[in-house]
């Protein structure tokens, strides 16, 4: 997936000029095309994500569309004041770019998990996070953030994700979209990010023989909870799965969506233990 | 005509404060000079069009010192001076931290450590664009305390940045002590150098060296340029000048009626 989105980057920054890639000295053998066909626009502002968040809205602000990368907390943690006031309060245009979401570093340890990133970043209120489930996603989002410049965070799993999507699908904030239809479907499971490929797997092996749907949603955040009664209303029964703890994340996202539409629908979440992360690994 | 910016920034700022019973006067006195100066003769603004693509950007990273740019905006003709009297009102624009809602403000500050980066930023953008616009930030010497600034020093140095002016209000004073007595920057300019920038030191409330200084950036053509000023905090009124309870007090009618009285067109005014 790394390597899909620094593809489509490569592709878009053909025809867009004013596409800027930062990094906090990460992407060894993943962000080389980019450096190599874009020189003038490629920095590595170092160990230093401060400094890395504050130049990226200073940036956007005169016109850039500026990703800025890294790998797991530290783009979003490490500098999440920097996020708050120069990105979000000024409505730039910085995605903020974390490989590694969930466990996909899971045996580097406690500092490498993402399991607390949904939580702060859909704090802000302009911002938008995608979180692709496959590459093809990953290319989607990627088109969708550049033609609506915004505030953003893009989760990305790390490489190897197989494509699920036969072709990259048309995405937008808050949309489901769909993976599985089965006729007379009454739940639902609906995962973000590279969940997908798990909650796939669990549908192909599922023991319970009632028709299910199964979706994806690649965009959302505080801004697009508004816009999920209609998908609720049509299932009993909703199951959100994402690789990251329970508060602050996805499931606790449709559920306050789910609360403030006054939707009946049952939620149920499958999430992450604090206990698969602390003194563990993946 | 600096010096009477100057004074009328003062003025306003001593008036702003003491009606919104807000804090900072003394920070804001500290700046009153340079940000004159910078106003007056050095930035390349247009008050009609505060989005004119070729303009210089100024940076008010120390944002709680906002009395002083606002007092300058106006005065400069930005926005109307009518909008300094609602300072401190629920629904005023001018909030109390730099807000870049208001016309010329290019940035919202409030947390220290934000400016220098974001203004680094800007100025990679306009290098990289080929523009000739510079770009000036006005940091405070205890905001140094945080690392970001230090992360951006070095950024802009390895980067060759000239379009970036750095500016300390080195005033020696923080929010409890003074900064030798919190964290120690000496020796400062000497610190700036070792990391690669063009470096001068000068009196920040003479309008000779701060002109000097400030029309001759890029100073070698290649380096980013910092400037320390050396400055007082409360700079201006006789009783508020180097005492750190002028960070938070507000001057009451007496108080203000004596402060304004010094600014009559007097030696520093
Ligand atoms: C990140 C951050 N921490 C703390 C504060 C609270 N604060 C406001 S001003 C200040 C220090 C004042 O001293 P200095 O920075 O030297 O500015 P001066 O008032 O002297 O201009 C502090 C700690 C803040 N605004 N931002």
């Amino acid at each position: 997936m790394r390597d899909a989105f620094i593809d489509e980057l490569c592709r878009q920054a053909e025809q867009r000029s004013n596409v800027i890639l930062i990094v906090g000295d990460l992407g060894y053998s993943v962000v080389e095309p980019f450096a190599a066909r874009f020189p003038d626009r490629f920095f590595n502002a170092g160990v230093a994500e401060q400094n890395m968040l504050g130049l990226a809205a200073g940036m956007a602000s005169e016109g850039c569309h500026v990703f800025a990368y890294s790998i797991a907390n530290f783009p979003t943690f490490r500098c999440a004041e920097q996020f708050r006031n120069d990105v979000d309060y000024h409505q730039l245009a910085v995605t903020v770019v974390a490989v590694g979401g969930g466990l996909a570093y899971g045996n580097l340890g406690y500092s490498h998990h993402a399991v607390q990133d949904f939580g702060l970043m859909r704090l802000f209120p302009q911002t938008l996070i995608a979180a692709p489930g496959d590459p093809l996603e990953a290319r989607a989002c990627l088109r969708y953030l550049l033609d609506h410049p915004q505030p953003s965070y893009f989760r990305l799993g790390k490489a190897g994700e197989v494509a699920v999507h036969p072709e990259v699908p048309s995405v937008a904030p808050g949309q489901w979209l769909q993976v599985v239809a089965e006729r007379g479907a009454a739940s639902a499971r609906l995962s973000t990010g590279t969940m997908l490929h798990r909650t796939l797997a669990s549908h192909r092996e599922r023991d319970t023989p009632l028709p299910e749907d199964l979706f994806t949603m690649p965009l959302w955040g505080a801004g697009c909870k508004d816009s999920q009664a209609a998908q609720l209303a049509r299932y009993g029964c909703v199951e959100t799965w994402e690789d990251h703890y329970l508060d602050g994340g996805f499931g606790s996202w449709l559920r306050e969506a789910a609360a403030l539409s006054g939707s009946p629908t049952r939620i149920r979440s499958r999430f992450l233990r604090p206990d698969q992360t602390l003194g563990h690994t993946a | 005509m600096t010096q009477d910016l100057a004074r009328r920034i003062r003025i306003n700022a001593l008036s702003m404060v003491a009606r919104a019973r807000a804090s900072h006067i003394g920070s804001a006195l500290s700046i009153a000079d340079i940000v004159a100066v910078l106003y007056g003769d050095i930035l390349r603004v247009d008050p009609r069009r505060p989005d004119w693509a070729e303009r210089d950007r100024f940076i008010l990273s120390k944002g709680h010192a906002c009395v002083a740019v606002y007092a300058a905006l106006a005065e400069q003709g930005f926005f109307p001076t009518e909008w300094l009297d609602t300072y401190g009102a629920v629904d005023s624009p001018l909030l109390n931290h730099v807000s870049h809602t208001v016309p010329g403000v290019e940035f919202s500050t409030g947390s220290l450590g934000h400016g220098l980066p974001f203004a680094a930023g800007k100025a990679l953008a306009l290098w990289t664009r080929g523009q000739t616009s510079r770009v000036f930030a006005l940091l405070s010497d205890g905001e140094l305390d945080e690392g970001s600034n230090w992360e951006a020093l070095l950024f802009a140095a390895h980067h060759g940045l000239s379009n970036l002016t750095a500016i300390i209000d080195f005033n020696n004073l923080q929010s409890l002590d003074t900064v030798d007595n919190t964290l120690r920057l000496a020796p400062l300019a000497d610190k700036f150098a070792a990391f690669g920038w063009a470096v001068r030191e000068i009196d920040g409330h003479s309008h000779d060296a701060l002109r000097e200084a400030l029309s001759a950036v890029p100073w070698d053509g290649k380096r980013p340029c910092m400037l320390v000023a050396h400055t007082v905090k409360g700079k201006g009124v006789s009783f508020m000048e180097n005492k750190v309870e002028w960070h938070y007090r507000a001057p009451d009618a007496a108080q203000l009626e004596q402060a304004l009285a010094e600014q009559g067109g007097g030696a520093d005014a």
